[in-house]
């Protein structure tokens, strides 16, 4: 069995990172009911001695109290062992290069250590998967620090980064500043990107809502099920932010599960990056989940199961604003739980193929697995992660967002004021950016061209 | 004499776990001693408290389904696994053929070839080896070529049979392509035949034949199972002179590859039909063969949906100039059939429909082309069974299919940097896929 090691960075790492611990104890106590350490525990847990006493395989970090000093107190702080905090209390106001060179170069070696000891403690450690938001100080530019510093440590184990973009209306004036800042490490040093926006997760959560207090009869969502419920958790009342977290720790936890429980097709967190990762840097991935909720009454019939393969590829389940059917498909892979059988996938896969459109030489570019254990709250669920040149929008748009600020260059003396840190890092990490974005349009052009075949090898007879 | 499994891989590993179920159900189920006998020895060693244990060697790169199978073979009480039969490691091969093939295998060359000694010692004679893989992933592609490569080197003289899994056609893995194609142009100089089935062709089985509603892959792997294993169970051929083959591989590969350019083998078994509808059934002898027969040169893999408008082309008188007119559109040309008859009133089959030279290719004469197994046990409940192993154009277009998609994909270079990054380079890539368009041009031409 393989471990992972979680590592959550800043404000909004931290919080989403405490909702996944949450949503995956209740996970594994629910299908783990004698409570004994088995080896799908193993892969995000240690055990520390013989009482359930987990620790968990992370490390949290953040430069200022207020969030970690939460998890402290909260019940969750038996599973956390001091040394895995790493702390300081001034925060980075909001600064990426403050978070990157200043504090990325005060704690360098206490995060390398704290890295080397949660590694040393796993059998055969798989991936890293990296929490944090790209708006901020910390989470962005201390995380991206710690993501060269996995790379240098650790080469050879996988780097799942999930990073929660900004959305348009961001509060904090130099979010673009900091994202675009952080794009560039994310597109040198990561393996595989999730990118999730706020915006989507206030509309899944407000449709959510909206659902459970429509009062139309037979619309009571079944207790645990929405995706956004923290219930069943061991964390008690709701937090403000708890409802969009918690989507994006079930789309961790269903990323993981087939690593974790046993089905016919397994699909390893590797296959994940072989599979959808065609040239290097390419490697956003459009998340969408499905289902949102379960209806509590069981006289109404369960969604039906093609429906759940729809839904994952309408816009209202996507984990970031972008339209993927009018761009092109590079890959796609659907990570299904629950009771369903090879014939099911096969049929959805024949039926949507028709809509979807895929690069020319990836017309068959699926790749698919099956789970047996499905979420709690659920009989089955649907993750597809989607290599979709749609993402250059998203990119784009935040292209914008930064020329505008860097055109005056507003509030750029906060940034070159930091030690290790010049004019040429934002030019560089402009210019990386848009070579991204070039790269996207590239493979867009050829969409609706009608690629001929590559001619093959001739033999001589 | 004995054939040793080596089992490789998730898919590998579940369909070899069908294979020894399907073996065991049959032998057990019949009333004839000797060819009990013949079976249970064949597979499986008997221990001193009576106990029936599998001649396998289970190997993947990830623990899960290994374990799976041991526990639950270990539940039925009618054979189990050996204890130290099997190797597994923690973490996959991430479907990455370089991956597999220069990583993996080579780190555990030693213990893996260790299992495999320890069982072939336990063999008083060994018959011949199989070994059981996907082509679609990375430990069953890659690791299973670099332990074929081993066992090449440890058994110079033994013969080794592979039998592959070929996925479906839209995707179950996105580099599946890649993979195939690096798998089948390394066995084709390593093995001595490979024997091959398509999820897509078993599926359709299982939904137009079988009549199963929601199809899983332990469907498929079952099908699979019974194919297979009604070609390996025992039958009594042209020289095993009234008893039961005792070299069943070393036969197998001298009717059917008698060219090193052409392995290629596939599967055809009726009737195939749903367990509830077996009670109602009724066969004879020329139904089945005329259906068969008619499968072969349509290129059909199922008694429906069978093109009758396929004709083998009108004889030639003897020394004529037999012109390309047997290469007729849709008309699947053989090198060499084995036909496997197995159940009642076996001796009164007719079988001279598949010894017409029309069907094979010209330079083979036609009676060293075709060969015929018979046996009157019953295969797995079936009353009478056919089955045809053939080495003809049938795998042709599929292949033809595999080798365009990846030499399409390879074109743009999409993926190419996951195979270097692990010793691949673009060239091994140009290698196999010259040796394939070889094969490719070698069928086209039969």
């Amino acid at each position: 069995m393989t471990q992972s090691v979680v590592v959550q960075v800043g404000q909004c790492g931290n919080q989403v990172g405490c909702r996944f611990w949450d949503l995956a104890l209740r996970e594994h106590s629910h299908v783990n009911k004698k409570g004994i350490y088995d080896e799908a525990l193993s892969s995000f847990f240690r055990n520390v001695d013989s009482r359930l006493m987990s620790s968990l395989q992370a490390v949290l970090v953040d430069m200022e109290e207020g969030v970690v000093n939460e998890i402290l107190q909260g019940p969750l702080r038996e599973l956390f062992d001091t040394t895995q905090l790493i702390t300081d209390v001034s925060g980075s106001g909001n600064n990426w290069a403050v978070g990157h060179w200043t504090y990325g170069s005060a704690y360098r070696e206490q995060i390398v250590d704290q890295l080397r000891r949660a590694a040393e403690h796993c059998d055969c450690l798989q991936c890293f998967f990296l929490i944090h938001s790209m708006g901020g100080g910390t989470g962005s530019g201390l995380g991206t620090c710690v993501l060269k510093l996995l790379e240098e440590e650790f080469p050879e184990v996988c780097r799942i980064v999930t990073s929660v973009y900004p959305s348009a209306e961001d509060d904090v004036v130099t979010s673009p500043y900091n994202s675009v800042l952080a794009m560039r490490e994310l597109t040198e040093h990561a393996d595989c990107v999730l990118p999730v926006e706020n915006q989507s997760l206030v509309d899944i959560v407000n449709k959510i809502k909206h659902m459970s207090h429509s009062g139309k009869p037979g619309s009571v969502i079944k207790k645990d099920s929405a995706i956004i419920s923290g219930q069943g958790g061991v964390s008690g009342a709701e937090k403000p932010f708890d409802a969009m977290n918690n989507i994006i720790a079930n789309l961790l936890l269903n990323i993981t599960s087939s690593a974790r429980f046993e089905g016919s097709l397994n699909m390893d967190l590797n296959e994940i990056a072989m599979n959808l990762v065609p040239f290097p840097r390419l490697h956003y991935l459009v998340p969408s989940l499905t289902p949102l909720y379960t209806l509590a009454d069981v006289n109404i019939p369960t969604r039906r199961l093609d429906q759940m393969f729809t839904d994952a590829f309408s816009k209202d389940h996507q984990l970031i604003r972008a339209d993927p059917k009018h761009s092109l498909y590079l890959a796609c892979a659907l990570m299904v739980r629950g009771n369903v059988q090879v014939s099911d996938l096969r049929r959805n896969i024949e039926r949507l193929k028709p809509m979807l459109p895929f690069v020319s030489w990836n017309q068959e570019g699926w790749k698919t697995g099956l789970c047996s254990v499905p979420p709690v709250g659920h009989s089955h669920s649907l993750l597809a992660l989607a290599n979709n040149t749609c993402v250059k929008s998203t990119f784009m748009e935040l292209r914008d967002r930064f020329t505008k600020l860097y055109r005056k260059k507003a509030h750029m003396h906060h940034y070159l004021h930091v030690d290790g840190m010049e004019q040429g890092c934002f030019t560089e990490a402009i210019s990386s950016l848009s070579s991204l974005i070039e790269e996207y349009s590239q493979l867009d052009a050829t969409k609706d061209r009608l690629m001929p075949d590559a001619a093959r090898l001739n033999i001589a007879t | 004499m004995s054939i040793v499994t080596v089992q490789l891989g998730q898919c590998g590993n579940q369909v070899g776990q069908e294979l020894f179920e399907v073996i065991s159900n049959d032998a057990n189920d019949t009333q004839r001693k000797v060819y009990s006998e013949c079976s249970s020895e064949r597979f499986f060693n008997e221990t001193a408290n009576r106990e029936l244990v599998a001649r396998s060697v289970l190997i993947d790169m990830e623990p899960k389904v290994i374990s799976q199978s041991i526990a639950k073979t270990g539940k039925s009480g009618k054979w189990r696994y050996g204890d130290r039969s099997h190797f597994s490691q923690k973490q996959g091969s991430g479907n990455n053929w370089a991956n597999g093939y220069c990583v993996h295998g080579p780190r555990h060359e030693e213990v893996v070839m260790d299992i495999v000694r320890r069982e072939v010692e336990h063999c008083d004679c060994l018959a011949g080896i199989v070994a059981m893989m996907s082509v679609a992933g990375g430990t069953g592609s890659g690791v299973g070529t670099y332990v074929t490569q081993c066992l090449r080197d440890t058994y110079p003289n033994s013969f080794i049979l592979n039998h592959l899994t070929w996925p479906y056609g839209t995707g179950e893995v996105i580099v599946q392509n890649y993979n195939s194609v690096l798998t089948l142009s390394h066995l084709y100089q390593l093995s001595d035949a490979i024997l091959v089935h398509e999820n897509d062709t078993v599926h359709k089985i299982c939904a137009q034949l079988m009549n199963i509603k929601h199809i899983s892959f332990r469907d498929v792997n079952k099908v699979i199972a019974h194919q297979l294993g009604s070609v390996l169970q025992p039958a009594l051929t042209g020289d095993s002179h009234g008893i039961y083959n005792r070299n069943p591989i070393g036969e197998l590969m001298s009717s059917l590859v008698c060219h090193p350019e052409y392995k290629l083998l596939s599967v055809c078994n009726i009737p195939q039909v749903s367990s509830s509808s077996m009670a109602y059934s009724m066969f004879t002898w020329p139904g089945l063969l005329k259906h068969l027969r008619q499968m072969l040169i349509a290129n059909s893999k199922m008694e429906e949906g069978i093109d009758w408008q396929v004709r083998a082309p009108s004889f030639q008188p003897e020394g004529t100039e037999r012109t390309g007119s047997h290469r007729r559109p849709g008309f699947n040309t053989s090198l060499a059939n084995l036909l496997i008859l197995r159940g009642k009133d076996v001796n009164d089959a007719e079988i001279s429909g598949f010894q017409h030279p029309s069907l094979y290719t010209p330079w083979l004469p036609a009676d060293e082309a075709f060969s015929m197994w018979k046996t009157p046990v019953p295969f797995n409940k079936y009353e009478k069974s056919a089955i045809l192993v053939s080495n003809s154009q049938t795998l042709l277009r599929p292949l033809d299919n595999m080798v365009g998609k990846a030499w399409n994909m390879f074109a743009s270079r999409a993926y190419i940097h996951q195979y270097t990054k692990f010793g691949i380079s673009e060239e091994d890539f140009l290698d196999s896929f010259t040796s394939l368009e070889q094969v490719i041009s070698s069928y086209s031409q039969l």
